[in-house]
């Protein structure tokens, strides 16, 4: 069905990925929660924004049901960014390592939280 | 209306593609303001990845410990503190302003005035009701905490002009949005689109919806990660 006719769908469909949605979000959040870490972190989050960012795209933004010509106008200069953040990430890390080679910072500092600075009025467990 | 009948003949997918493009006539199938709401939004996509590209590079670069955002921006609710809650509860709102918006798209195709007036009522608050709750966060971070675009007690100094930044320019996109819905809503109401079409209905849901999206890839790299 082109869009001439403007976008008709059975409302069913617009149920299923709000809920699906609403699953994805909570599941997003479950990974804080939970607090994983480390690599699974990584991956479980950008998987979950991944599929929720799809899922808006195709469905509610109706890019499925678009023709190609659209489709592809949409979605093929976005391409471009993906270099941008290959690009960045590469001279992120190099600048970074000069900094720690050349300047001497320290790599093992940590932040500090919120309890360190309000002395525990923040949290039950800060004991400091 | 003879359009319609040209269109339904020409084929889909990648032949579809070549004919649209190499046939002497206008080469996108829609409304012109919905071609020009998505290269508005193919743009829009290039400003907001150029400031999560920034936030990437700033964040790698910095030798200073970048603040735990987790513990930042708990809130403590019954005695007990909960991380990034109220993130959270925006999250849900705007994913429930975006299904509110996807149904008053299709009522407005329907015709059914009442309804597609009263859902986007509704996303509207749901936004109003969004970019609130950035306020009280803005003013926790503030006034509480004492975070500046400048310089913060917890770690590197460009926490808080990437955050400022980013949801900053994202409430902005909110707030424009709210007005644009609100204006859209009455002359749904008024009947204004009786006659031209509820296409606009659509147009303005592209862009209610871009924010959500928006909004999903700031949640992931920005409180989450």
């Amino acid at each position: 069905m082109s869009s001439e006719a403007g976008q008709q769908h059975p409302l069913g469909i617009y149920y299923k990925i709000w809920i699906l949605l609403f699953v994805l979000s909570g599941f997003s959040y479950a990974v804080d929660y939970f607090h994983v870490e480390g690599g699974l972190r990584w991956f479980l989050v950008i998987t979950f924004m991944f599929l929720k960012a799809g899922f808006i795209t195709a469905i509610f933004m109706h890019v499925v049901w678009e023709r190609l010509a659209l489709v592809l106008t949409i979605l093929v200069p976005p391409v471009a960014l993906l270099f941008l953040i290959g690009f960045m990430t590469v001279e992120g890390n190099y600048t970074e390592g000069t900094r720690y080679q050349y300047r001497g910072d320290d790599p093992t500092l940590m932040p500090l939280s919120p309890s360190d600075i309000h002395g525990g009025g923040h949290s039950e467990e800060a004991a400091h | 209306m003879s359009e319609t009948a040209a269109i339904q003949g020409t084929p889909e997918g990648v032949e579809g593609l070549v004919e649209d493009w190499a046939s002497d006539k206008q080469t996108y199938n829609v409304p012109w303001g919905k071609a020009m709401m998505w290269i508005f939004l193919v743009s829009d996509t290039f400003i907001f990845t150029c400031f999560l590209t920034g936030y990437l590079n700033v964040r790698l670069t910095t030798t200073e410990p970048w603040p735990l955002q987790t513990e930042i921006f708990a809130l403590t609710l019954f005695g007990q503190s909960i991380p990034l809650v109220l993130i959270a509860i925006m999250t849900f709102i705007l994913i429930t302003s975006s299904g509110s918006m996807a149904l008053a798209v299709n009522f407005g195709y329907r015709r059914d005035k009442q309804k597609t007036f009263w859902l986007m009522v509704v996303t509207a608050i749901l936004g109003a009701s969004f970019v609130g709750m950035q306020a009280f966060e803005w003013t926790k971070l503030i006034v509480d905490e004492g975070i500046r675009p400048w310089g913060n007690p917890y770690g590197a100094a460009q926490f808080g002009s990437v955050f400022f930044m980013v949801t900053g320019f994202h409430g902005l996109h909110v707030t424009g949005g709210v007005i644009y819905l609100l204006i859209v809503a009455t002359k749904v109401r008024k009947g204004h689109y009786d006659k031209k079409g509820y296409e606009i209905v659509e147009i303005a849901g592209l862009y209610w919806h871009f924010v959500d999206l928006v909004w999903v890839f700031i949640f992931a790299f920005f409180y989450l990660l």
